[in-house]
C-alpha cells in the first residue's frame, strides 16, 4: 500500500517536471499558426540573422574541432606539471558569466586591449565584426566539446593503442585507425552540445561583437532586438532554434544508437561511457 | 646466439626492480605470483615499457640498449604480443583485426585458426576461446620474430581451458620462433613451455624443464610454486638418512643429506592416503584427522595434518573419506626433498 502511494507520488512529481520543461517550448508553436511562422522566415531581419548564425557557428565549430581535438588528446593521455591548471583553463569559459566572457574578449582583443596594438599594427580590427562573433562563439562553446573529447579519449583502452603499436602501426596510424573510431561517439556528442551552446550564444557576442544586422546580429541577438517590435518574428526565430536543438539532440541519439558496439555505448550525452 | 636475448635488463617497479637475463630459443614460460613483474618483462620486450638499463636483442638486431640509448619504437620491433584480455579492436571485424598488422590477406590465418566462419563478427560477440584464436592469428599475421603471450589461459573458464591448452601446446611447437609466455599457473607453464622460469619480486629464481623444477627445486619458493608441501623442521643424520623433527613433533625421514634447520618438500602426488595403516616400506607416516577436501580440476586435494595429497575422485569415493575422519598419509623418504638447509629458514621468503 505504502509502496503504491510512493510510486504515485513519484509519477506525479515527474509529470509536473516534464510539463514545466515542455510547456514553454510548446507555447512558442501554439502562439500563432505554423503558416504565419513560416511567413515570418522571409522577413529580412530573420533571414540575415539566420545566415550570420549559421556562418559563424560552422566556422567556430570547425575551429573548435581543429584545435580542441589535439588539445583534448594531449590532456587525456599525458600527465605533466600544470595539467590540472590546463584542464581548469579549458573549463573556465563554461562557468564564466557570458557577459564577463565578452568583456574579457574585449580586454584581450579590443582596440585598447592586451593585443590591441599588435592587431592594430597588422591592420586587424576584431570587435564588432563577424570574426568577433566567431571568436565569442568559439570561446564560450569550446569547453563543451573539449571536456567531452577528453572523457572520450580517456575511455579508450590503452591496451588497444599498445596492441596497435605492436602490430606495426605508428602513432599517427594508431590515432586514426583505433583511437579516433573508438572515441568518435563521444566527440560527436561533444560537438552537438558545443554547436547548440554556440548557436544560443548571447552575452559574450553582444559585448564583443555588438548587434549589427547582417554583420554580427545572430538569431539570439535578433530575437532580443525584435522583441518589442515584431513579436511574431521573434517567435519564428525561436521556433527555428528550438527545431535545430531538437534535431541536434535526436540526431545525436540516433547516431549513438547506431554506433558499432551498441552494448558499450551510453545514450546519455553526459555519460562517461558515451565514447565506449 | 639466442633468437631473443635479454641481457641484465632492469625495470624499476613500485616496490622492487625487475632484473632479468634470459635467452629465449624455444618456448619459455615465466611463472610467478601476481605482481612479480612478469607482464613488465613482455612489455619491455615489445617496447611498451622502457627498461632503466640492459640490452634486448632479437636475432642480433638491437631492440634496446640502455648504454647506447637505443630503444626501438614498438612498431619497429617484430614482435607478436597477445594481451591478457586479448585487446582485440572492438570496432573492427575479425578479418579486419587480422589484416590490421599486415597488408596481407587474412585468409591463411582464418583457415589455420578455424575462424573463417567468424570473419565478419566483431570481437564483443565472440566467446573467450574464439577471441584467443583471433588474438593469436592477429599476432602471428604480423609475422613476428618472437611471440609473447601474457597469461594466455587466464581469461578462459575452466571448461574451455583444457581444450585450448592442448591446442596452444601444438601451435607453439609448430611455430619455429621463440615464444615467451607468462602465467601465474605452474601447470599451464609446464604444459605449454619446454623450460619454465620461476620469477619472484622481479628476480628469476630458477629456470629449468618442468620435470627438473619438480625434481630439484632450488629453493622453498620454487618448491611451493610447483605445488609441493613444505615442512619446516630440525634435521639430524641417522643411518645414512636424515630424520627431521617437525614443529608438531612428527618425525619425517628423507634420503637427502641435511642438518639443522631444514625445509622439506613433498609433492601431493607422492603421498598415499589410506584409512588403515599401510604395511609397506614407506618410511613416513602421518596419522591425523582430515582437515579439508577440495576439488582442483579433475583431482581432489586432501589435507591431513601438515600435508596435502592429491587423489582422483574415484579414489576418494572408494576410500569413503570425510572431513574430520582420521586417516593415514604415507610417503617415501626418497620422495621427500630437502629444499632449504643449514640456517634459520622461514618457509616461502627464504631465498637461498
Amino acid at each position: 500500500m505504502k509502496r503504491t502511494l510512493l510510486s504515485c507520488l513519484i509519477t506525479a512529481v515527474a509529470i509536473v517536471t516534464l510539463l514545466f520543461l515542455a510547456l514553454p517550448v510548446i507555447a512558442i508553436f501554439a502562439h500563432t499558426t505554423p503558416a504565419h511562422l513560416v511567413d515570418q522566415l522571409s522577413n529580412p531581419v530573420v533571414r540575415d540573422a539566420f545566415v550570420v548564425s549559421l556562418k559563424t557557428s560552422v566556422i567556430a565549430q570547425a575551429l573548435i574541432v581543429l584545435f580542441g581535438t589535439p588539445t583534448a588528446y594531449l590532456l587525456a593521455t599525458r600527465r605533466f606539471p600544470g595539467h590540472a591548471v590546463a584542464v581548469t583553463l579549458v573549463e573556465l569559459p563554461l562557468v564564466l558569466p557570458p557577459a564577463v566572457a565578452g568583456i574579457a574578449l574585449l580586454a584581450a582583443f579590443g582596440r585598447l586591449g592586451l593585443l590591441g596594438s599588435t592587431l592594430d599594427a597588422l591592420g586587424i580590427t576584431l570587435p564588432f565584426t563577424q570574426t568577433a562573433v566567431t571568436i565569442a562563439v568559439a570561446y564560450v562553446a569550446s569547453p563543451l566539446y573539449i571536456r567531452q573529447a577528453i572523457a572520450a579519449f580517456e575511455a579508450t583502452d590503452p591496451n588497444l593503442t599498445a596492441a596497435s603499436r605492436t602490430l606495426g602501426a605508428g602513432p599517427t596510424r594508431t590515432f586514426f585507425r583505433v583511437v579516433l573510431p573508438l572515441a568518435q561517439g563521444g566527440l560527436i556528442a561533444g560537438l552537438a552540445l558545443s554547436f547548440a551552446r554556440g548557436l544560443g550564444e548571447f552575452g559574450a557576442t553582444i559585448m564583443f561583437a555588438g548587434s549589427l544586422q547582417r554583420v554580427t546580429q545572430t538569431l539570439p541577438l535578433a530575437i532580443y532586438a525584435e522583441f518589442d517590435q515584431n513579436f511574431d518574428a521573434t517567435l519564428a526565430m525561436s521556433g527555428v532554434l528550438v527545431l535545430i536543438s531538437v534535431a541536434l539532440l535526436l540526431g545525436l541519439r540516433i547516431g549513438l544508437t547506431w554506433q558499432r558496439s551498441p552494448s558499450k555505448r551510453s545514450l546519455y550525452l553526459f555519460g562517461p561511457s558515451a565514447s565506449g | 646466439m639466442a633468437a631473443l636475448a635479454l641481457e641484465e635488463i632492469v625495470v624499476p617497479l613500485r616496490t622492487f626492480s625487475l632484473r632479468l637475463t634470459l635467452d629465449v630459443d624455444s618456448a619459455i614460460a615465466l611463472v610467478g605470483p601476481s605482481g612479480a613483474g612478469k607482464t613488465t618483462v613482455l612489455r619491455s620486450i615489445a617496447g611498451l615499457s622502457r627498461p632503466e638499463s640492459g640490452r634486448i636483442t632479437s636475432n642480433g638486431e638491437v631492440w634496446f640498449d640502455g648504454a647506447r640509448d637505443i630503444s626501438l619504437a614498438p612498431d619497429r620491433r617484430r614482435v607478436g604480443l597477445v594481451f591478457q584480455d586479448y585487446a582485440l579492436f572492438p570496432h573492427l571485424s575479425v578479418r579486419q583485426n587480422i589484416e590490421y598488422a599486415r597488408r596481407h590477406e587474412a585468409d591463411d590465418y582464418l583457415d589455420r585458426f578455424a575462424i573463417r566462419h567468424l570473419e565478419r563478427a566483431r570481437p564483443p560477440d565472440l566467446s573467450g576461446g574464439e577471441r584467443q584464436r583471433v588474438a593469436l592469428a592477429r599476432a602471428l599475421a604480423r609475422e613476428p620474430d618472437v611471440l609473447l603471450l601474457d597469461e594466455p589461459l587466464s581469461a578462459l573458464d575452466a571448461h574451455t581451458k583444457a581444450g585450448v591448452r592442448a591446442e596452444l601446446h601444438d601451435l607453439l611447437r609448430g611455430l619455429g620462433i621463440p615464444v615467451l609466455l607468462v602465467t601465474h599457473d605452474f601447470e599451464d607453464a609446464a604444459a605449454l613451455a619446454d623450460r619454465v622460469g620461476v620469477i619472484v619480486d622481479g628476480e628469476l629464481r630458477q629456470i629449468a624443464t618442468p620435470t627438473e623444477l619438480v625434481a630439484a627445486p632450488n629453493d622453498s619458493f620454487v618448491a611451493s610454486f610447483t605445488g609441493a608441501n613444505l615442512l619446516n623442521g630440525y634435521g639430524e643424520r641417522a643411518d645414512g638418512l636424515t630424520r627431521v623433527r617437525l614443529l608438531d613433533g612428527t618425525v619425517v625421514t628423507t634420503a637427502d643429506d641435511a642438518y639443522g634447520d631444514v625445509v622439506l618438500a613433498i609433492y601431493p602426488w607422492d603421498i598415499t592416503i589410506s584409512k588403515a595403516a599401510p604395511h609397506d616400506s614407506t618410511m613416513n607416516l602421518i596419522n591425523a584427522p582430515i582437515r579439508g577436501i577440495a576439488e582442483i580440476g579433475n583431482r581432489i586435494r586432501i589435507t591431513i595434518g601438515p600435508v596435502s595429497a592429491e587423489i582422483t575422485a574415484e579414489s576418494l569415493e572408494r576410500l569413503g573419506l570425510q572431513v574430520g575422519q582420521p586417516a593415514y598419509a604415507s610417503f617415501k623418504a626418497t620422495g621427500t626433498r630437502v629444499v632449504a638447509n643449514g640456517r634459520s629458514v622461514s618457509g616461502r621468503s627464504d631465498d637461498s
